[in-house]
């Protein structure tokens, strides 16, 4: 989606305004692949996520420069407006402190990109990038985020056009239910800049090595392994990782 | 998850001014607090946010060794080239640990607070837990215990200590420096973390007022002739059903100097004193390292489905010592 804060805070209460995924939905999901009643059922949660979360959102969700909060208390289970930088566009939404990020993106702000997968650090579906970096959502508290750059899979292409990993795991196969999806290639976009930084794995055979770093199989599966695929696309996932690294 | 205040701390004179209160914690990565606030295992009725206080470099210290600040992420300090260079045993169980996300988020003070991974813990559906409820028992010592302790237990408690880090930390004979109202204090690793006792609800020696600023390590001693091994039930993203440590300093062909300290066996990374001893003046012969393995689990109390890391832990202690006697 486009404009996710629309979804939170316009045409409420019917929530029905249909969304326009103008980021493919290949990369949210494959929802390309879906038949219409598919399509349906997805303009269906975005709504209900509209209306179940997104009321609250709607007063506060705009553009407006986010105000530094210090060490303000919130008082126990009180609500406080929180801005949030998310796909470079900037929010307040108004938020518990037991709020975690995973669920400011989904029900808040409408960005239904991010999934719920085990919700307790296990799976690795809720996967977003802060400031750059890969992190499980559904562990970070949204009011811990202030200050943040945050991507989601709906900030890695640029339009219309693919994010190269998107494309790639369309290409190769990464996926069957695409449930993990988003969660895969936050996590291999991340990936790419951790190769790139000479970072070292479990896999790694010398440590005290730095310079850039192997790219083999085993390095690729290590470096995926917080990324569980209950449908088993592991080979079309590194194949995928495979096409990004030789080919751009 | 119950409702909790929540607080940024904008220096670290705030963040221990707002520990006086003992029903406040610390949230830094969160990887395991807010995992078990999910659960009602743990429910403070305040946080204090300290991912903003200066506590995230890395520095080396006059004497040779290193200062890691207590907010420096796991990722960061395993990838951190003087990690990477001198203390390679630490780069390698920071990154045994967890997933890649879990440890751009985790913290070098987090991970040393981490709290057990016993179901009977984690699951407030069990009464019967003394560490969560005290006085209330120990579902575990007679239940599914395939992944409890060997060594150091209690009637109380046979619960292990989860992490890969610290293991690593106590093999480098690290110390923890924590601040507090009354001033800075300095504890070992060894004496950092409690085997249960009595009292299995405390984890650690840190008092509820006290904010871990840093871990201090010495100039590295064994060089590369160190070792991570991490036994698990599959090969990535799982806690460690035995993990071994293992740093040797060999002069003239005899060992001078050794430190074997196991994880997933005990309460606390368990320093086996005694396989340290057995080979210091000797050869790395294989007689050797089979009396050092031998010595490491010597007084290993077994559970009903956990007799399986006696062996484990005499054979990972064998091979970690192969392996990093194998270093040139």
């Amino acid at each position: 989606m486009r404009n996710p804060d629309d979804h939170a805070g316009s045409d409420l209460p019917s929530g029905r305004r249909e969304a326009t995924p103008t980021t493919p939905d290949a990369a949210n999901g494959a929802a390309n692949e879906l038949s219409d009643a598919g399509s349906a059922r997805r303009r269906f949660i975005v709504g209900s996520g509209a209306l179940t979360g997104g009321i609250a959102a709607a007063r506060y969700a705009t553009a407006a420069p986010a105000p530094r909060t210090g060490a303000t208390s919130t008082g126990v289970a009180g609500t406080r407006p929180v801005a949030l930088s998310v796909n470079a566009r900037d929010y307040v939404v108004a938020i518990e402190p037991r709020v975690t990020l995973l669920d400011a993106l989904r029900e808040s702000l409408g960005l239904t990109g991010t999934k719920k997968g085990c919700d307790r650090g296990q799976c690795g579906a809720c996967t977003v990038l802060v400031n750059g970096r890969r992190v499980n959502s559904c562990l970070t508290l949204a009011m811990s985020c202030e200050g943040d750059k945050i991507t989601t899979v709906e900030g890695l292409g640029d339009g219309e056009a693919l994010h190269a990993m998107q494309q790639a795991f369309i290409t190769n196969d990464g996926f069957q239910c695409g449930y993990c999806t988003p969660g895969q290639l936050c996590s291999a976009v991340a990936l790419m800049s951790e190769l790139r930084a000479g970072d070292a794995s479990a896999v790694t055979r010398d440590i005290a090595k730095t310079g850039p770093a192997d790219v083999s199989d085993d390095e690729l599966r290590e470096r995926m392994s917080g990324n569980i695929c209950r449908c088993g696309a592991y080979a079309g996932i590194v194949a995928a990782l495979r096409q990004v690294i030789d080919h751009g | 998850m119950q409702a909790f205040d929540y607080v940024r701390a904008n220096s670290i004179a705030e963040a221990v001014m707002a520990l006086s209160d003992p029903s406040t914690r610390c949230l830094a990565g969160g990887t395991n607090l807010v995992d078990l606030m999910k659960g009602d295992v743990e429910a403070p009725r305040r946080l204090v946010d300290i991912t903003r206080l200066p506590l995230a470099d890395v520095a080396l210290a006059p004497d040779g060794g290193l200062r890691i600040g207590a907010l420096v992420r796991n990722s960061d300090l395993a990838n951190h080239r003087a990690v990477r260079e001198r203390y390679p045993l630490l780069s390698r169980a920071l990154l045994a640990g967890a997933s890649p996300q879990l440890r751009n988020m985790a913290t070098v003070g987090g991970n040393l607070m981490q709290r057990t991974r016993c179901y009977y813990f984690t699951d407030v559906a069990f009464g019967a837990c003394n560490k969560r409820r005290p006085g209330s028992g120990c579902a575990a010592r007679e239940g599914y215990n395939r992944i409890h302790a060997i060594l150091g237990a209690s009637p109380q408690c046979v619960a292990t200590h989860p992490s890969d880090m610290c293991v690593a930390l106590a093999a480098l004979d690290g110390a923890v420096e924590l601040r507090s109202a009354k001033g800075v204090r300095t504890v070992s690793l060894a004496s950092f973390h409690r085997l249960p006792g009595t009292t299995p609800n405390r984890d650690t020696n840190v008092a509820s007022d006290e904010l871990i600023t840093a871990v201090l390590l010495p100039p590295p001693r064994f060089g590369a002739r160190v070792d991570y091994l991490k036994i698990r039930d599959r090969t990535s993203y799982a806690f460690a059903l035995v993990s071994v440590a293992a740093g040797i300093a060999i002069t003239d062909g005899r060992v001078t100097d050794a430190r074997v300290v196991l994880g997933g066996v005990a309460h606390k990374p368990w320093r086996a004193e005694a396989a340290e001893r057995t080979l210091v003046g000797s050869p790395l012969s294989a007689d050797a390292i089979r009396a050092a393995a031998d010595a490491a689990v010597a007084g290993a109390e077994p559970l009903r489905d956990n007799a399986f890391k006696v062996e484990l832990a005499r054979r990972a202690v064998a091979r970690a010592l192969r392996n990093a006697g194998a270093v040139a």
